[in-house]
């Protein structure tokens, strides 16, 4: 009598089946951030998250558990804008500022993000779930974390995970869809030098555009103006050690909270639903129409455009900074060793993170 | 003999240099290996022929279209 009394004490006793089950999802989380180095600052975090929060008795989720307490930082909406604070730290808008065309691409991209959202529904999906499913397209963790919390945050776990895998398989997921949409001639066009851009224009940016965007789309006011914010730290030169603390220490302090707030909703009982498989599902389709957008838009634009555009700067308009531009940087050296597309894949790949929160701020306003 | 002129493509470090002064390349030849945002990318050689005026060395960042070297063809 005595043991089993002791064994109540323990965890074992209420370990369930699914439990184990997410101890190994967990465990998978870990081997693809460790050994694949799959989006590991994220992964390491969500993965070791996704096995302490499914201790029974551990106490890290309830009310006053700890991990409970970072997740009301995605909860009341301060950890997505304060990534975005920090990413905007680190975006240089000067691609974009050169060559605006490039910032349609980036909204192009975000093509996915609608067709996921009226798949997710027409599966069964609530509007709500649909939105925070859409946004996966959208390749931006953040935002979609951002949108879930606010929207449906019992599929927040699930939306958060897929989001960050699809993000880590960018570079398997863009070649082929891009070498199906493009000709070998298309993906050899060489695209002129950028001008540089001057330091004025790099101060107005980050300061136009949130008055603009956010008076167009208000609910994406968090994410912009953190976003902008952090860019005029960047960009204006008289504070440089916010600048350099945003991208360096606070990001790196940000992404541990998100990432281990973002587990509270990787419960066995949460996270374990048949739908699962459907979310992954659409997830993906969001993300191949999103990379098809781009570089559809990039190819009609040329229609009109005296210089041409090289179409695979489009599937750059996935936002995941910068991992899709780099990928259409080798696949354009494939096509032709002269071609650098980096610095023009940059202006679609940072439009595409405005577009996405634009996107997100659309659904929290209509759905 | 007539020189072309090589230049950097984007801003980025120099990580490799696989010519040195009066080297022979050949065309399609990798002449240096640079690194810009975290991604290296090799240099081609757009031509044959000597490399001359080498002006930067491995480690150093060089600005876009900043000279680098000339080949002599």
């Amino acid at each position: 009598m005595k043991v089993l009394e002791t064994l109540r004490q323990t965890g074992f006793y209420y370990l369930t089946p699914g439990q184990i089950v997410m101890f190994a999802i967990g465990l998978l989380l870990l081997y693809l951030a460790i050994k694949k180095k799959y989006e590991p600052y994220l992964l390491v975090p969500i993965g070791f998250g996704a096995i302490i929060v499914n201790l029974p008795l551990g106490n890290l989720i309830g009310d006053h558990g700890l991990l409970r307490l970072f997740y009301y930082g995605i909860e009341y909406e301060v950890l997505p804008p304060l990534t975005f604070l920090c990413i905007g730290a680190m975006t240089d808008f000067g691609p974009m500022i050169a060559n605006p065309r490039t910032a349609l691409l980036g909204a192009g991209a975000q093509f996915g993000i609608y067709v996921g959202f009226v798949v997710a529904y027409m599966l069964g999906f609530s509007l709500p779930e649909a939105a925070a499913i859409g946004s996966i397209g959208g390749a931006d963790g953040p935002t979609t974390i951002f949108i879930a919390s606010a929207k449906a945050p019992h599929i927040l776990g699930i939306v958060t995970v897929a989001a960050y895998s699809y993000m880590a398989l960018v570079p398997i997921i863009i070649p082929p869809i891009v070498k199906a949409l493009t000709s070998q001639k298309e993906r050899q066009i060489v695209m002129k030098q950028l001008r540089p851009v001057p330091k004025l224009e790099k101060i107005f940016f980050p300061i136009l555009t949130s008055i603009l965007v956010c008076l167009l789309v208000p609910t994406a006011t968090p994410l912009i103006a953190m976003f902008m914010i952090g860019n005029l730290f960047r960009e204006c030169g008289v504070v440089d050690r916010l600048g350099k603390v945003s991208q360096d220490d606070l990001m790196n302090i940000v992404t541990i909270l998100l990432g281990l707030g973002v587990s509270v909703k990787l419960t066995a009982e949460e996270f374990l639903q048949w739908r699962v498989l459907m979310i992954l599902g659409v997830g993906l389709i969001a993300f191949a129409f999103s990379v098809a957008g781009g570089v559809l838009l990039a190819k009609f634009m040329n229609l009109f455009s005296k210089e041409k555009i090289n179409p695979m700067i489009g599937a750059a308009g996935l936002s995941a900074v910068p991992m899709s531009a780099r990928v259409v940087q080798v696949m354009g050296l494939q096509a032709n060793p002269r071609n650098y597309l980096l610095m023009h894949a940059m202006g679609p790949n940072v439009a595409g993170v405005i577009g996405t929160a634009v996107a997100c701020g659309l659904f929290l306003m209509l759905v | 003999m007539s020189l072309e002129k090589i230049t950097m493509p984007m801003v980025g470090k120099i990580v490799k240099l696989h010519v040195q002064e009066g080297d022979s390349v050949n065309e399609g030849d990798t002449m240096l290996m640079f690194e810009s945002m975290k991604l290296e990318m090799p240099l081609i050689a757009p031509v044959s022929g000597k490399v001359k005026d080498l002006k930067v060395k491995e480690g150093q960042v060089v600005e876009a279209e900043e000279y680098l070297f000339n080949i002599e063809f």
